[in-house]
């Protein structure tokens, strides 16, 4: 590991001027992902910009939507009695995101603009159709992911929460990877309010993505044999040592099926 | 044996040594800190084989804190010995192994990615890193081969000495007799397995401190091995560091082993080596994780073909096994042996097996060397066995139980034609109450209710025996052993009557402070608080040969047992004296000794007292004192011995392997405490599952670069990944040592391979499904049945 400044600002304004001033600066959320990387020499800034000092942590149940701030941590996420009614689908996709170690200091702003290609929360952006805000703006999901670790952010952009639109439900099914049980296929599936169904899959692909023909299909009937006989092209989608593209493809319609089933 | 209250043999007695290591305050070698200590860190080959061209320790060398960098130029100008392997194997044709050099850092070529290249010592470990980065190694890739099946005759010839990679071709057994077997067999059942390469893992890395003392002139090494003795003599003797009076040896705390610390390593001996060239300045090295994946011993890596015959009846007449050993890019202290003498003395399994042949080929390979891994050659021949049994029950329409009652052995003592020798055993009645207990005359049902929920259920067996405690030492001399294998204790009695125990053996986490201790407990009738156990140091323990192969139950405790044996005439002696008594009237139980015929008593402390200040006898017919020695060379191996049944559930939707129901009967003869026995029968069971279902070294064929290095790509079975355990024991003594104990140390991890894999293929209907049998492996496997059944 090399060097590095270190800051952690109290406010989200200091903490862009410290991006701006560092010549190669990075975020730090929960560190869960930044400081493996900075252990194993893949990443060597000059300056780390800790976000945990601006304490933005918060669930907000509103009419038509849920904000959650940046800087709630997963287990705080999992274990909202208020979003457990809500968005049940989300509660549990936070209590299955790595260990409890992660999910006491990951947070929901790290994962999202980390954007790694097996996190949980992508899909769940994607399935529900998010809204991500920024310091700069607001973004909707469909635009803020932009495939593998990277996002629509930029350098000194921050995220400072995302917003969920109720729906009538949601479920969330992961096939975790053996070793690391990072998602290899994690689907979200959530029926909007006016009854259309949203699709999202991460882990089998470059990054998180929609299914058209599943939401078409969920679409017209919200139930888990409507996916009978539906099937995602292996084509483009992951290949290593743990699953050919051509599993993870027939995994996304058995999680498909299973997170419609768990879908309350 | 029942003694669950006491603290004697058989009772149930808590871990002295679990809070110590639950609460933080285990001593392991990272903990210990010596003054002007530096730090190392290793230059590794980034190159599964390569010449190396040139070294420029230059820039390096000028970078903050480093205080010295060695390469092999430096090992071969001090005229360091290189790692030896220490069990010498002759191929068939008489020649002997093809031992190629094996230097403590490299000299002239790299033949595996993370083989040692250079050590960079600094003040801090950071620094030490920063600087082993900036080493720059001009090296040029040569052909390369990973895959043992590949191996013989491949391009990359690894070693001079074994230009076809072969380093012997061992045979055990009578070929043309067993031939003559399979000429008038009445059914052949043949069978191809591999045996997966595995990853040890244990919970503690690999550590190191060596200094140099200038003044005494001697050499200190605190590390973590599982036999410190050896590590010294090795040292000693073969990389000529120095005589063994000036090599003293700390093996402290050790977070586990499984075998991988039996082995002496060229980092160890590196920092201890450097530490007088640094002034005598310490020397800490400890593995970071990746390290340990690259560069610790592996263990398995076989490709076999098995045959066995059968006549009309069903019963065996033969076996013929060929083997592909992997050893990897050295042999490792032990290798040799693992794949011979562990492994195939071991095919004739529970069964009567009137003829067997086997041959093995070891080969080199460009990876990290294999060594003895927790079974060591027992889990493979296992595998062997039971799977190819199991196979022949199922071509036979036989009951697979009832197959093996058939053939099973039931007169002892019983000679195997592979050299060993059973001495005790119960086969069928292990069998018939783990039938009882995995209630598999209910499977049947179990399995169509399984079906009902879309999931497919099997149940498969594994009739286990295995050898432990590795003796005696004339008979494995003549096959090539190095050393011998008994082992010594020291009891030494206080004066108070508190007692030390000193043991060769070595603890890293199978709770010799409890059981030893338990030991003395029962003969000498004191509280187990009252007896501490003395191992680890070189300078403190005379000599022993460590701890593996489930040895320190039956040869380490039957060493002490021998010393104790001696305390108790001498203390008859003092008490005799004492109360003017003939010794021959002095009798002891229960920590009193009391003179036959009156009322006359004392409690042992006072025995021991009384020894010590030596008022009360002639001095010079007793010697004051209290403390007696023995050395226990063991006449035969012990044969623990049992039946597992394994009982899965395989969702087809995704090709996932639950272990829903596992039984496990074991005969370990006499023991000490079921508790931890227990434990040490659940840890095997969860590393055998973990490498029939999850774990498995991969090596890139193309770049040979270790593509499971971190726990990212390697699974570890985890506790969600395991059932409860349904354990039970029988009990056949065992004749030849006093205590009448096998071993258990092995035994989960030796009979559950074959056990899960047999219940997965039943639940396939297939004959083999390749190790590990990950969900992808699986329902690769499931996609021919899905299109047959479309």
């Amino acid at each position: 590991m090399e060097n590095f400044n270190y800051v952690r600002p109290a406010k989200v304004a200091d903490a862009v001027k410290a991006m701006k001033k560092a010549k190669d600066g990075k975020f730090m959320a929960g560190g869960h992902t930044l400081i493996p990387t900075l252990k194993q020499g893949l990443a060597s800034p000059t300056d780390i910009i800790d976000l945990g000092g601006l304490k933005n942590t918060g669930i907000k149940i509103g009419a038509k939507s849920v904000v959650i701030q940046a800087g709630t941590t997963h287990a705080e996420v999992a274990a909202s009695k208020e979003l457990k009614k809500a968005i049940p689908g989300l509660a549990a996709l936070a209590g299955g995101i790595g260990d409890p170690h992660v999910r006491h200091k990951g947070t929901i702003g790290g994962s999202v603009s980390n954007n790694d290609p097996a996190a949980d929360y992508p899909s769940a952006c994607l399935a529900l159709g998010a809204t991500i805000h920024t310091t700069d703006r607001k973004l909707a999901a469909d635009k803020f992911f932009t495939g593998m670790f990277s996002t629509a952010l930029k350098d000194t952009e921050i995220v400072t929460a995302v917003e969920f639109p109720l729906v009538k439900k949601s479920g969330y099914a992961k096939f975790p990877n053996p070793a690391s049980l990072y998602a290899m296929v994690g689907v979200f599936v959530a029926q909007g309010a006016d009854g259309s169904a949203r699709v999202a899959v991460t882990g089998a692909g470059p990054g998180v993505f929609r299914v058209a023909d599943m939401e078409a299909a969920l679409s017209r009937k919200f139930a888990g044999s409507s996916l009978d006989g539906i099937a995602v092209k292996s084509k483009g989608l992951n290949s290593d040592m743990h699953a050919s593209a051509e599993y993870r493809a027939h995994l996304i319609t058995v999680m498909a099926k299973r997170a419609v089933e768990a879908a309350k | 044996m029942d003694n669950s209250t006491g603290t004697g043999i058989g009772a149930r007695v808590r871990r002295k040594e679990d809070h110590r290591f639950i609460t933080g305050k285990g001593n392991y070698t990272d903990d210990i800190n010596l003054p002007k200590q530096t730090y190392a860190y290793f230059v590794r080959s980034p190159h599964a084989h390569a010449t190396i061209k040139s070294i420029n320790t230059a820039k390096a060398k000028k970078m903050p804190g480093v205080v010295g960098i060695f390469t092999g130029d430096d090992i071969a100008n001090d005229k360091l010995g290189g790692l030896i392997c220490g069990w010498m194997i002759h191929s068939k044709d008489g020649s002997p192994m093809k031992a190629g050099p094996h230097p403590v850092l490299a000299q002239g070529k790299v033949r595996y990615v993370g083989d040692h290249v250079a050590l960079v010592v600094a003040e801090t470990r950071e620094q030490a890193k920063a600087a082993a980065a900036a080493v720059s190694v001009g090296y040029v890739a040569l052909p390369h081969v990973v895959d043992v099946a590949d191996a013989m005759g491949a391009k990359a010839a690894i070693h001079d000495v074994a230009p076809d990679n072969r380093v012997f071709n061992w045979s055990i057994g009578d070929e043309g007799a067993t031939d003559a077997a399979f000429r008038n067999a009445a059914h052949v059942t043949k069978i191809d397995l591999v045996n997966n390469r595995l990853i040890p893992n244990a919970m503690e890395p690999r550590a190191a401190i060596g200094s140099y003392d200038t003044g005494s002139e001697s050499y200190t090494l605190y590390t973590t091995s599982q036999n410190p003795h050896v590590a010294r003599l090795v040292i000693s003797a073969f990389h000529g560091l120095a005589p063994e009076h000036k090599l003293r040896v700390i093996a402290p705390d050790v977070g586990g082993g499984f075998g991988s610390k039996i082995f002496i390593y060229a980092e160890e001996v590196a920092c201890v080596w450097a530490s007088k060239h640094i002034g005598g300045r310490p020397i800490k090295w400890t593995a970071e994780r990746s390290e340990s994946f690259l560069a610790d011993a592996h263990g398995r890596d076989h490709v076999t073909h098995a045959e066995l015959a059968t006549d009309s009846n069903g019963r065996i007449t033969g076996l013929k096994v060929h083997t592909k050993a992997a050893m990897g890019a050295y042999l490792s202290t032990f290798a040799s042996c693992v794949p011979t003498y562990l492994y195939a003395t071991l095919l004739s399994g529970q069964y009567n097996i009137p003829n067997i042949y086997a041959e093995v080929d070891a080969i080199y390979t460009n990876t990290a060397p294999v060594d003895a891994y927790r079974g060591a050659g027992r889990p493979e021949a296992t595998y062997v066995v039971e799977r190819i049994v199991e196979t022949a029950a199922r071509e036979l329409k036989m009951d697979p139980a009832e197959f093996r009652r058939m053939n099973f052995v039931t007169q002892f003592p019983h000679q195997t034609p592979v050299i060993m020798c059973y001495d005790a055993g119960d086969y069928a009645a292990a069998l018939d109450k783990a039938l009882e207990i995995a209630d598999v005359k209910g499977f049947a049902d179990r399995k169509s209710a399984a079906a009902r929920s879309g999931k497919l259920r099997g149940l498969g067996y594994s009739a286990y025996i295995e050898a432990c405690g590795i003796a005696p030492s004339a008979a494995i001399g003549s096959l090539g052993a190095g050393v011998g294998l008994w082992e010594s204790a020291e009891v030494r009695v206080n004066p108070v009557g508190t007692v030390e125990v000193l043991t060769g053996s070595h603890s890293h986490g199978q709770g010799h402070e409890t059981t030893f201790a338990q030991l003395v407990s029962d003969r000498l009738g004191i509280d187990i608080n009252n007896v501490a156990i003395v191992h680890g140091d070189t300078d403190k323990v005379q000599f022993g040969m460590g701890t593996y192969g489930s040895r320190s139950g039956a040869v380490g405790m039957t060493a002490i047992s021998k010393a104790l044996d001696k305390i108790e005439a001498k203390a008859k002696r003092v008490a005799a004296a004492v109360m003017e008594a003939s010794a021959d009237d002095v009798e002891f139980k229960n920590g009193t000794f009391t003179v036959k015929g009156t009322d006359k008593k004392m409690a042992f402390g006072e025995v021991a007292l009384s020894a010590y200040v030596a008022h009360k006898f002639n001095s010079a017919e007793i010697e004051p004192g209290l403390k007696e020695a023995a050395f226990h060379d063991p006449s035969n191996f012990v044969f623990p011995a049992g039946v597992h049944i394994c009982e899965v559930e395989i969702d087809t939707d995704t090709g996932v392997t639950d272990v829903v129901n596992y039984t496990a009967v074991d005969d370990f003869g006499n023991i000490i405490n079921p508790m931890i026995v227990e434990g040490q029968v659940h840890g095997g069971i969860v590393q055998g599952i973990g490498q029939a279902l999850a774990e498995g070294c991969v090596y890139d064929k193309q770049s040979g670069q270790l593509l499971t290095g971190s726990y990212m790509d390697y699974q570890m079975p985890r506790a969600a990944n395991v059932p409860n355990f349904n354990l039970a024991f029988t009990c056949t003594p065992c004749p030849s040592n006093p205590l009448g104990m096998k071993g258990c140390g092995e035994a989960g991890a030796i009979a559950s391979p074959a056990a899960v894999m047999n219940a997965v293929t039943d639940a396939l209907d297939v004959r083999d499904v390749p190790m590990p049998a990950t969900p992808h492996v699986v329902w690769k496997m499931l996609q021919p049945m899905k299109k047959a059944a479309e």
